[in-house]
């Protein structure tokens, strides 16, 4: 693709990469301008694409604004968010997308972990195999892995009430039975992501440890529980992060499998639901919002709350 | 240690690598039996095809969803093509200047790939709805390549700087001693280094791209720009009462082969990058 | 092959610092010069300013009389053999061999050539085929070498080559070095910390300590002339002992008992009141076998033995002793800028591997004052160094050594 596209901008400085700190100020100051000038491009576009509609979607939540009756826009202050959280709709959806969060988290914490030491363990002839494998379900997309999973429980063409014996049991005429389904693709689909970032925590743990809590006549539970996790704590932690964050904005399996109909509905999908179909753009601005909001609480919950520490998760300390 | 292993525990590796391949490959053979089962059959509840038949795949291709899924698919191909390419290239200067580089605002940087990362595409797709209608992009390739740069690039960022901090770059300085130019180090020696996390990351940040959804049905509205993803949700049967199972799954099942190609070819690197870019970048 | 000469050179970084302060060195043509001093003595970035890898402050560059300051490394034609080696890993050994020679165009079948005779001479012929990661760290060591003896370079440079091996490997590197050096003839400026590395290589070993050079003289003379206190300690394992001393006349007052001095070196520290003797292991022994002619060039004390090490061909014992405050602290400066971090007052002394003295008991020593030196506690001076003896030192290894070249170079013609 672009791998012999490499602009010539790049080419090489001549001075040292391991010149001593603090180099002939002029030479560091171009250094910082050349900086600057490579890094700049991709992070006005990260700002413009992210910081620009944040801010343009707040302005919008205060306006009572419907797109098929351009003429009755209104300035209303706060208004939309005083209907919104005063609406049962919003914390039903909020409910469910918490629900699915912790249980889909929860769930492939554990299964990730798994697979992640199965890996770590596998013999070498089994290993590329299992690491084939399980990046299947990473790659595929989401739409897909939805339909896949809704067309094997569905009534009409579902094989898994065949194989079950459950005859015309509905999965998706109910809320529960219809977020497990949902939970299952996610979790299936999502699962390897977590285990593959558990499995390089995993790999950074030294063997050593391990011989000397042999040593100290540790069982293999223990040295799970007292060397194995604690030292991976803060691969853990991002993984938990990463998918807490991405968990929570789960849109593409339930607009597949039930459309949000049987109270599924996540805070993705009624934002969605309000702009997009309904058109209430002040509505849907004041939730993506509010959506907004609720992802930055999480991280920030994670990285104070639980002191996630992403520098020394990234390795460099 | 590894040698002495006992045949019963060699079995186990082996069931268990079984169950997990089980695992991963279940339902993506679900699909691809259901892509082949006959319009009859598709209501049968079995799980495996009695008549198989490449009928389905005549409908996305020859066929009556064929104006829905081709347009698509060039969409979703180009579209994601363009916003990879983009987002690499973009990438590839930013991570250079981050691996290599002294210059204060390397870690805000990072910090904001990391925020734009988590940021919820939801809270991105309303306001756009709205301006893309006013200027024009609505439905346009490039009202979806710039969209979907706030997906591709940032892991772009993280995983290209993780791969390049472990470029040797002082292997730069022993070419020019050994009597390269600077052009010459750089390409012989850096480029043949770097090209590997590039294209790794350009793999990452094109799976990245060809799943999405939610901006795909947002932001396009007819055959224009809409994206396979999108299209699959609007895909209609022959007649009004017949479901459009057969034509959806053929056409998901289209739509992973590049997929899965990627991932039989690259897995080693593919896992590098992604453990790379989360953890270490 | 060229002479390399450096007149006042200095590099200076943006805060101001000196990292090599006005450093003039002229190394002869075919001469083995070795740079050593402990971490950042500037050592390094000499041997980059000589390359072209780091920009000169001020000062000239010379190679084979050319100034080469404002050359690019790639135009001055040497070779360097790096600390890690730097091998390019998506190569293979051959390909890393032959790099230079691609970069300069040379032909498929001279390449061949060239790269299968440097193979032979560092028998890395079964391995030409493999990726470097393949290989051991001493088999990247000779790959590291290959690329740098390919190709006809008018010096090598080795920035502290054999640092990543283990103390065996080392030991065989070393003295693969010194042959493949002699056998080629060819400048060669070596960058090491390891002082044994410097002793058995070079033919001159310059030292420097923060940037400045200290003194440019064979192994031998840095040895037994050294012209201070750093490069008396940094000279020699175990490294030389300083005592305090408070000078008497011709007798130097120590915690050691009386040392009697020669006119010369009396002379030398008149004058002076608190000194510094200098006194390697080697100048001791158990001084019950001493035989009675040799006993009257030196003196005899009475110690308390703290530790003994016995190795055999060898035996070390450790003697404490007490030293005024100012020059504890003055000794302790020196030891920790020596990479060192001796925590005790103590004198390491050799005696016979026969000797049955026993820690933790008195024992009578014998130390021959003739090897004494004494030196200015302020300044650091070696107040009885012996000048002339030490150039006459220098002076035979480079008349031997140009012997030894003008050989190399005819065997080489007429083989040629």
């Amino acid at each position: 693709m672009s791998t012999t596209t490499m602009p010539p901008t790049k080419a090489p400085k001549t001075e040292p990469k391991s010149a001593p700190k603090g180099a002939l100020s002029d030479r560091a100051r171009s250094e910082r301008r050349l900086g600057w000038m490579l890094a700049g491009p991709a992070f006005a576009i990260m700002l413009l694409v992210t910081a620009y509609p944040i801010v343009q979607a707040f302005y919008e939540s205060l306006f009572d604004y419907r797109l098929t009756d351009p003429d009755n826009r209104s300035f209303t202050w706060f208004s939309n968010y005083a209907v919104i959280l005063t609406d049962s709709i919003w914390w039903q959806a909020l409910g469910v997308t918490v629900g699915i969060t912790v249980v889909t988290v929860a769930v492939e914490l554990v299964l990730g972990f798994a697979l992640a030491m199965v890996m770590h363990k596998a013999i070498t002839s089994v290993r590329p195999v299992v690491r084939t494998a399980i990046l299947i379900p990473y790659a595929i997309i989401t739409v897909v892995s939805a339909f896949a999973w809704w067309y094997g429980f569905n009534l009409t063409s579902g094989f898994v009430n065949t194989w079950l014996g459950l005859g015309d049991y509905d999965w998706f005429g109910d809320t529960l039975p219809a977020l497990a389904i949902i939970c299952l693709s996610e979790i299936w689909k999502t699962t390897p992501f977590i285990s593959l970032l558990l499995l390089a925590g995993l790999a950074q743990v030294p063997e050593v440890l391990q011989e000397a809590a042999k040593v100290d006549g540790a069982t293999w539970l223990q040295r799970l529980w007292k060397v194995t996790i604690p030292n991976m704590k803060a691969a853990i932690m991002v993984a938990l992060l990463f998918r807490a964050l991405d968990a929570f904005r789960i849109f593409d399996n339930i607009f597949i499998m039930t459309r949000g109909n049987n109270n599924t509905e996540s805070v993705s999908f009624l934002a969605y639901r309000q702009t997009i179909s309904r058109l209430e753009i002040g509505l849907g601005s004041a939730l993506s919002v509010l959506v907004f909001l609720c992802v930055v609480l999480i991280a920030v919950v994670f990285i104070k709350g639980f002191k996630v520490d992403l520098a020394s998760a990234r390795g460099e300390k | 240690m590894m040698g002495a292993m006992s045949t019963r525990e060699r079995v186990l590796w082996y069931l268990g690598a079984l169950a997990i391949v089980l695992y991963a490959l279940f339902p993506v053979a679900w699909i691809i039996s259901l892509s082949f089962k006959s319009q009859g059959d598709l209501t049968d509840r079995n799980f495996l095809p009695r008549n198989p038949s490449w009928g389905n795949y005549e409908t996305i291709f020859s066929g009556s969803a064929r104006d829905l899924f081709l347009p698509a698919l060039r969409n979703s191909l180009g579209i994601c093509l363009i916003a990879t390419f983009v987002s690499v290239v973009l990438a590839m200067f930013a991570a250079y200047a981050i691996a290599r580089l002294d210059f204060p605002g390397k870690r805000l940087i990072l910090s904001t790939a990391l925020v734009v990362a988590i940021f919820p595409a939801i809270s991105i797709v309303t306001p756009l709805f709205n301006l893309w209608r006013g200027i024009g992009l609505y439905d346009t390739w490039p009202g979806l390549i710039i969209p979907y740069l706030s997906l591709t690039l940032p892991i772009s960022i993280w995983t290209l700087a993780a791969f390049f901090r472990e470029i040797p770059w002082e292997m730069e300085q022993a070419a020019q001693v050994d009597g390269a130019t600077s052009w010459q180090a750089f390409r012989k020696v850096i480029v043949p280094l770097a090209a590997p996390g590039v294209f790794t990351t350009a793999i990452i940040s094109f799976f990245i791209a060809w799943n999405d959804f939610i901006y795909g049905i947002s932001l396009t509205s007819t055959e224009a720009s809409r994206p396979v993803p999108a299209a699959l949700a609007f895909f209609t049967g022959a007649s009004q009462f017949e479901e459009p199972t057969g034509a959806i799954t053929a056409a998901a099942v289209v739509v992973t082969i590049p997929v899965v190609v990627l991932v039989l070819l690259f897995q080693r690197r593919i896992v590098a990058g992604l453990t790379n870019g989360a953890v270490k970048g | 092959m060229a002479a390399i000469t450096m007149n006042h050179i200095v590099k200076r970084y943006g805060d101001g610092f000196p990292a090599v302060n006005d450093v003039s060195l002229d190394i002869a043509d075919g001469e083995f010069m070795i740079l050593v001093g402990p971490s950042g003595c500037g050592k390094s970035t000499l041997l980059r300013m000589i390359v072209g890898l780091e920009d000169i402050t001020s000062g000239d560059m010379l190679i084979g009389g050319q100034r080469v300051n404002e050359k690019s490394p790639r135009e001055r034609n040497l070779s360097m053999v790096f600390q890690n080696y730097a091998l390019y890993p998506h190569l293979s050994v051959f390909e890393n061999i032959a790099f230079p020679l691609r970069l300069a165009g040379t032909s498929d079948a001279e390449v061949k050539k060239r790269v299968q005779d440097a193979a032979d001479v560092l028998e890395l012929r079964e391995h030409l085929e493999r990726k470097p990661a393949n290989l051991s760290g001493g088999q990247r060591q000779r790959v590291a070498m290959g690329r740098a003896i390919v190709r006809q370079a008018d010096a090598f440079l080795f920035d502290e080559p054999l640092s990543n091996l283990d103390a065996k490997l080392r030991g065989q590197m070393r003295t693969e070095i010194a042959r493949l050096q002699r056998r080629l003839g060819v400048t060669t400026v070596y960058v090491t910390h390891d002082q044994t590395e410097a002793m058995t290589l070079g033919d001159r070993v310059a030292v420097l300590r923060k940037g400045v050079l200290q003194q440019v003289a064979s192994p031998r003379e840095l040895y037994e002339q050294p012209v201070n206190l750093f490069v008396a300690g940094f000279i020699g394992s175990p490294p030389m002992n300083f005592l305090p001393a408070t000078v008497q006349g011709a007798a130097l007052r120590t915690p050691f008992g009386d040392l009697h001095l020669d006119d010369r070196r009396a002379k030398a520290v008149a004058g002076h009141d608190l000194v510094i003797v200098g006194l390697r292991p080697g100048h001791f022994e158990d001084a019950s076998l001493v035989e009675e002619d040799k006993r009257r060039h030196g003196s005899v004390f009475r110690a308390m033995v703290d530790v003994t090490e016995w190795l055999g061909d060898q035996q070390y014992a450790y003697i404490p002793f007490e030293a005024p405050a100012e020059i504890t602290a003055q000794l302790r400066d020196l030891s920790r800028e020596l990479d060192s971090d001796q925590m005790r007052t103590q004198a390491i002394v050799e005696i016979d591997a026969m000797s049955r003295l026993r820690e933790g008991r008195e024992a009578e020593f014998w130390v021959d004052t003739r090897k004494a030196h004494v030196f200015d506690p302020k300044t650091g001076t070696n107040l009885t160094r012996d000048a002339e003896a030490g150039a006459r030192m220098t002076e035979e290894v480079a008349q031997e050594r140009a012997e030894q070249l003008t050989e190399t170079r005819e065997g080489r013609v007429t083989a040629g």
